[in-house]
């Protein structure tokens, strides 16, 4: 199983935390007042390309979050950029109370990059896996929310952070995924959800890896006589509400795919703009309000249901009631 | 400019009590907050503030290379708001506005809110992380300002700040000094009871900070303190000096019961403070 292959996607042959890494590095060269914290993760957040080349602009604070966050947070009252850059698992679970005091509450300009999110880590298990990132930053009013969904989106997204006001928080991946867009001229504008294929009968919403599975679940539903429309939800606050109301209305039922746990992820914040904008029928794949195990990524994918098989089935699905209302 | 007029000992005293009384009058108009936890470091902050440690300009309130005063005992803001508000950073009418809605002037100091308030803070165990992060952005900005964070006792428990003391040695952090408000309660009782914090001086030299150890409500002895951490500052280690104060210093009942923690006195018990603390001249 190669992600975005039904589809027609080409895999990149990179890791999308490289990807991170590269634009991490790109944006240092350009901006002086970018500083990146690391929570002794950086060669596998790829946080470390920036040690290699501006080793001063450069902190390993350790294993220790809650100070790491804090010192993040200093750093942008000395008037600095940080980046602040660790697992999410680790970052947001160990600092939460860090980040939302010096961070949220502060609102002060940083990024927060939440590696390693969902569970394609995979074979290091769930103690490291990043499941619960989006609700946990859901918590916390005053933060711009992004997941990127391919190479392309992670470079504008890291190139835009300085210029969001308040704080940010991005999701980075260990797997690489498919380009969905062009690396140059990247439309991508935060709050503004991309629609990655046009169709009528249905629109999957995804975020992450789960817009590549979605676009090719929907090449499959194609050829069952089924035309979905995808939209990829890089933004999940500020989040599209025109959107996500536009497809309600156009195409009469929903599926949302994301990896993440069902509860306070993508999905129910959709859910609750559907209902209030125009209520249709939805469908939800996601983590059904389990932990996961070790494993091969694609393995997990399969056995927890994040396939975009799981995204066809639950697709027919909602088609069926739609027709039947 | 960046150095406001220096006090002369008895104006220092003299600010002192009318910090006291501002703490005073603020908490027990809102009808809640720590004005005993305030207290024990008016002394501390009246130095700060007035006795010419802190370069600021209060005109100029984001000034780069300002000191840095971090209020890491949050539930000290009344503390906080007064020293700003008589050091010009505001009007002194706004402290009367405390824990009101619509007022800038929290329960808890919120970073920006009001100018001057550097840090949000009133979850413990935060200040001396950010501390950090300001020395090494100035640090990189080629800065010549010093940061200084007020500890409470009670947040040394916390382990964020035993990361904090590593990490400032780590980085040979000379020109950070904390003072710890050592008032030996915590909100549920005597710290020694709850979750004893000694021997303290052994632990912050065992995380390769310099420890100084003053009389908190000595005006004079805090300054010479003040002044020996500048000059050690060349030794590139982090300082601290603990500070030996009493909780609710200033007025006889609330330095005997510990249960003023998180308590605002109430009218009866503000006219006596008040003529408690007018009567310390």
């Amino acid at each position: 199983m190669q992600l975005g292959k039904i589809a027609g996607l080409e895999l990149c042959d990179q890791p999308l935390r490289n990807i991170f890494g590269d634009a991490l590095l790109d944006l240092a060269r350009k901006n002086p007042k970018v500083v990146v914290l690391d929570g002794d993760l950086g060669n596998s957040t790829k946080a470390e390309y920036v040690r290699n080349e501006f080793p001063e602009r450069f902190f390993n604070i350790g294993i220790a979050e809650s100070n790491l966050v804090g010192v993040g947070a200093g750093l942008a009252g000395a008037g600095f950029y940080p980046f602040i850059v660790s697992f999410s698992s680790f970052l947001l679970c160990n600092a939460y109370d860090q980040i939302r005091l010096a961070v949220a509450m502060s609102e002060i300009n940083a990024t927060i990059i939440g590696s390693h999110g969902g569970i394609t880590l995979g074979k290091d298990g769930p103690t490291q896996m990043g499941i619960e990132d989006l609700a946990l930053m859901g918590g916390l009013p005053t933060f711009t929310i992004i997941v990127p969904s391919d190479p392309a989106t992670m470079h504008a997204a890291v190139k835009a952070a300085p210029d969001i006001k308040g704080p940010v928080f991005i999701r980075s991946s260990r797997v690489p995924m498919p380009y969905i867009y062009p690396m140059e001229e990247t439309p991508f504008e935060v709050g503004r959800a991309n629609i990655v294929r046009e169709g009528e009968d249905l629109t999957i919403i995804g975020c992450g890896m789960m817009v590549s599975a979605g676009l090719d679940a929907a090449a499959i539903l194609s050829k069952k006589g089924i035309e979905a429309r995808v939209i990829d939800l890089h933004t999940i606050r500020p989040l599209d509400v025109e959107a996500i109301a536009l497809a309600a209305r156009e195409t009469g039922a929903i599926v949302c795919a994301e990896e993440h746990l069902l509860q306070g992820g993508m999905g129910s914040n959709v859910a609750r703009i559907v209902t209030e904008q125009y209520p249709v029928p939805m469908r939800f794949v996601g983590l059904k309000d389990t932990y996961v195990e070790s494993g091969d990524p694609w393995d997990l994918l399969k056995k927890y249901n994040l396939t975009a098989d799981d995204i066809v089935a639950a697709g027919e699905s909602v088609v069926k009631v739609k027709k039947e209302t | 400019m960046e150095k406001p007029r220096i006090l002369s000992k008895k104006e220092l005293r003299d600010k002192a009590r009318e910090l006291r009384l501002e703490i005073l009058e603020m908490t027990t108009r809102a009808g809640s907050g720590h004005p005993s936890s305030s207290w024990s470091a008016v002394e501390i902050v009246t130095a700060l503030y007035f006795g010419g440690v802190l370069r600021y300009r209060p005109e100029e309130p984001w000034w780069e290379d300002r000191d840095r005063f971090i209020m890491s005992k949050g539930h000290a803001a009344p503390l906080l708001y007064a020293a700003l508000a008589h050091a010009g950073y505001f009007d002194k009418k706004e402290l009367l506005r405390l824990r009101d809605v619509d007022s800038p002037v929290q329960g808890h100091p919120i970073q920006g809110m009001m100018p001057g308030v550097e840090a949000t803070t009133g979850s413990l165990g935060q200040g001396l992380s950010l501390g950090i992060g300001h020395v090494l952005g100035g640090r990189l900005s080629e800065k010549k300002y010093r940061v200084y964070v007020l500890l409470g006792d009670g947040e040394c428990e916390a382990g964020q700040i035993w990361e904090a003391a590593m990490a400032a040695a780590h980085f040979k952090a000379g020109n950070l000094v904390a003072i710890l408000d050592y008032n030996k309660f915590q909100e549920t009782g005597p710290i020694s009871r709850e979750i004893g914090l000694e021997p303290l001086v052994d632990k912050w030299k065992s995380f390769g900070w310099t420890v100084h150890e003053v009389n908190g409500h000595d005006l004079e002895e805090i300054l010479g303190k003040f002044q020996l951490v500048k000059q050690l500052e060349a030794t590139e280690k982090p300082q601290i000096i603990i500070a030996h104060t009493i909780k609710g210093k200033g007025v006889s009942f609330v330095e005997a019961d510990f249960t003023f923690h998180g308590r605002a006195l109430n009218e009866e018990q503000a006219k006596l403070a008040r003529e408690e603390i007018n009567a310390a001249r």
